[in-house]
């Protein structure tokens, strides 16, 4: 008697799908730029050199090839335009995320206490915005925070302020922005983890001489802490690579990672120095990323 | 009988308390006033009654249950009792102190919660040491009580576990444990054995005897399975629609039904209506349309109406072939029913029977196999004598 397959060859397929979509649209794209990022700028089209020509043949490759360098890096590293960039776009995106944390738990917590048929309308609340365009949105706030907009109005018409305040190309202008626009990637996954938790338990924990408080820092925050770290990552990572918000609402004086690349890119066409970039800001973001990978292996483990 | 179980019990929790100094001191006054005394309380959820004007004494070291069909309100005075609900009116009383307003944190009662509700964070052993912690005692004295709770409840060996890595009855002794560690005066359990399996369930039910024993704690258990209320509790409180229909001993409960919606919650039950015929020497007849007139035994309570009816426990439901072979003596007051047999159920340790009485009702029938070769088994359609003494039946109005 043969043993069977268990897949059978539909199955199969389907499994391999996932990783084909990786290979196609990040591993090869990537292969592209990790090569643009070894050349050197030209005046050509395409604006670098080498170029892979596979008509040439074998030998022609390999000369290209050894023409590939490190050069970009080293400048990457050695000025500080970069390095400032990169720091800039890291504190950015942790005070944000810090600032998405304290708004988003709050909001999330209170949306899983909610009577159940509430919680649908919540939730609803929460993802509306989406409808609208993002960058509508970011205009939007231009608007409302510019010299003669609808905060200072409301200011004055308050005699909060005697002369109207200076909000737009702020960095305050822009924290409000992407706190803004990740409010909802930050609460949706707490409000997952924290609907989740059974009430018994924090019962169990009252009927066991904890007071509310007590209850929620030795039950249900740390049964929140999944959430708390798929949420921070949520918003941590996109935000490092943040280029809009901090474009339109942030003052010019100091330009976040995206913001840097975006000048190589199409101002000084500097395409292998923009890919590099690219390459290292991939590199930092797999670190968040391996951490919540190891959480979460160990949590699975855990549970076995 | 009763009574001599209720001594035992405190017997044990006196030479428990004694063995065991810093329990809190034994119920000396329980005698005069109940460890915990539910006063007229009354539950509304809206418009619904959950709890309607429900009273009962709870005297300490009782193994008490309270049983009931779903949703009867047992399991909201056990969340009342636990502080999880705040009654709308009435008072609850633990030593004479009114507790109904007191958070749950700040009760001297514990709770073993249906589903367990343990710590899936925290390991057996930090489940167990949760209450103790937040009781403020000492880091040593924490080690040596949970090495008591983990050696009491057999978990040796799984305190580093989290809940997630125990089996059903595993997770019910933490459970258990941990519920236990506070000592407190009274130990609430929510359908403690529901989640497990019926041979698991009847040896857990055991243990907690023996644990309730040996302790001396007052327990309180809500449950819907009879069978369960009558082999662990010492007294029996079945409850419906919010109110209390009667607390007895199992015994009582099953042999002497206050009223015939008991009867027929508690066990298995043969009804028949009927009318008071006539009363002589204790004994009652009663004319009853599906099987004629039953003569039985006078209840202490009088009947004062006339329309009753009249229960037989199916086991009380002797079948022979020809009718009992009785002594001229008694042999009037025995109540005879002939019948054809129409199912035969054999269950292993019994056999019960359904008798299609001449009248047309059918009557049920139960009997204990004794011997191994049954030689007097009845089967199907076979034509047979149904006897039951008067004091085999219970006489109740309504």
């Amino acid at each position: 008697m043969s043993a069977r397959p268990i897949f059978t060859r539909p199955a199969r397929l389907a499994a391999i799908a996932p990783y084909l979509w990786m290979a196609l649209f990040f591993l090869v794209p990537f292969g592209f730029v990790l090569k643009i990022s070894l050349s050197q700028t030209a005046i050509a089209q395409p604006p670098y050199l080498p170029v892979f020509d596979l008509t040439q043949g074998f030998a022609a490759i390999k000369a290209a090839l050894a023409e590939l360098s490190l050069d970009n890096f080293r400048l990457l590293v050695s000025d500080n335009l970069y390095v400032l960039s990169y720091l800039r776009s890291l504190v950015v995106s942790a005070v944000s995320t810090s600032i998405l944390l304290v708004i988003g738990y709050p909001i999330a917590y209170g949306m899983a206490r909610l009577p159940q048929r509430w919680q649908s309308v919540a939730m609803m609340l929460v993802i509306v915005p989406f409808w609208t365009s993002f960058l509508i949105r970011i205009y939007a706030w231009i608007n409302i925070l510019q010299h003669d907009g609808l905060l200072n109005k409301v200011l004055l018409a308050l005699h909060l302020v005697s002369t109207p305040v200076v909000w737009l190309s702020t960095d305050s202008a822009m924290y409000l922005g992407i706190v803004y626009s990740y409010l909802p990637f930050m609460i949706l996954p707490l409000y997952a983890t924290l609907a989740k938790i059974e009430p018994a338990l924090l019962e169990a924990a009252s009927d066991l001489g904890s007071s509310p408080r007590q209850a929620f820092w030795l039950v249900t925050f740390p049964l929140s802490l999944p959430g708390v770290a798929a949420g921070l990552l949520l918003c941590f990572i996109p935000i490092v690579g943040e280029f809009v918000i901090p474009d339109l609402l942030a003052g010019s004086s100091s330009m976040m990672i995206g913001q840097t690349l975006w000048l190589e890119f199409f101002t000084n066409k500097d395409w292998p120095v923009a890919s590099a970039a690219a390459v290292v800001l991939l590199a930092l973001l797999l670190v968040p990323l391996s951490l919540y990978d190891r959480l979460q292996r160990r949590q699975l483990e855990g549970a076995r | 009988m009763t009574g001599q179980a209720g001594i035992i019990t405190e017997d044990v929790a006196e030479t428990a308390a004694d063995a065991d100094s810093p329990k809190p001191k034994p119920q000396t006054e329980a005698v005069d006033i109940p460890l915990l005394r539910i006063d007229a309380v009354v539950k509304k959820f809206g418009a619904f009654r959950a709890v309607d004007r429900l009273s009962l004494d709870i005297r300490a070291g009782e193994f008490f249950a309270l049983l009931g069909p779903s949703g009867c309100g047992k399991t909201t005075l056990l969340r009342m009792l636990a502080g999880f609900e705040t009654p709308d009116e009435g008072r609850i009383l633990l030593n004479g102190r009114d507790i109904a307003q007191v958070l749950p944190h700040q009760r001297p009662v514990n709770m073993m919660f249906q589903n367990y509700a343990l710590f899936p964070h925290l390991t057996v052993r930090d489940n167990i040491a949760f209450g103790l912690k937040r009781a403020g005692v000492s880091r040593s004295e924490i080690d040596t009580r949970v090495a008591e709770l983990v050696a009491l409840a057999k978990l040796e060996g799984l305190e580093k576990r989290k809940p997630d890595q125990l089996s059903g009855g595993q997770k019910q002794r933490v459970a258990l444990a941990r519920s236990l560690a506070r000592r407190p005066q009274v130990l609430l359990l929510d359908e403690p054995l529901a989640a497990l399996d019926k041979k698991l369930r009847e040896s857990t039910q055991l243990e907690l005897m023996e644990l309730q024993r040996r302790l001396g704690t007052t327990f309180i258990i809500v449950t819907h399975d009879q069978e369960e209320a009558m082999t662990v509790a010492s007294r029996i409180g079945v409850m419906d629609a919010g109110r209390l229909e009667q607390v007895a001993t199992p015994r009582e409960l099953y042999e002497a039904p206050h009223s015939r919606w008991i009867a027929e919650f508690v066990g298995d039950v043969n009804i028949f209506e009927g009318q008071v015929e006539s009363r002589e020497a204790h004994r009652l007849a009663i004319s009853t349309k599906d099987a004629g007139t039953i003569v039985v035994a006078e209840p202490r309570q009088p009947i004062t109406k006339t329309i009753v009816c009249v229960a037989i426990r199916p086991e009380k439901v002797k079948l022979s072939r020809r009718g009992p072979v009785s002594d001229a003596v008694n042999a009037h007051a025995i109540n005879r029913l002939e019948g054809v047999v129409t199912d035969v159920s054999y269950l292993g340790g019994l056999t019960t029977y359904k008798v299609k009485l001449d009248t047309g009702a059918v009557l049920r029938s139960s009997m204990a196999n004794t011997a191994r070769l049954d030689i007097d088994a009845y089967s199907a359609s076979q034509r047979v004598v149904a006897w039951f003494t008067p004091d085999d039946c219970v006489v109740l109005e309504q």
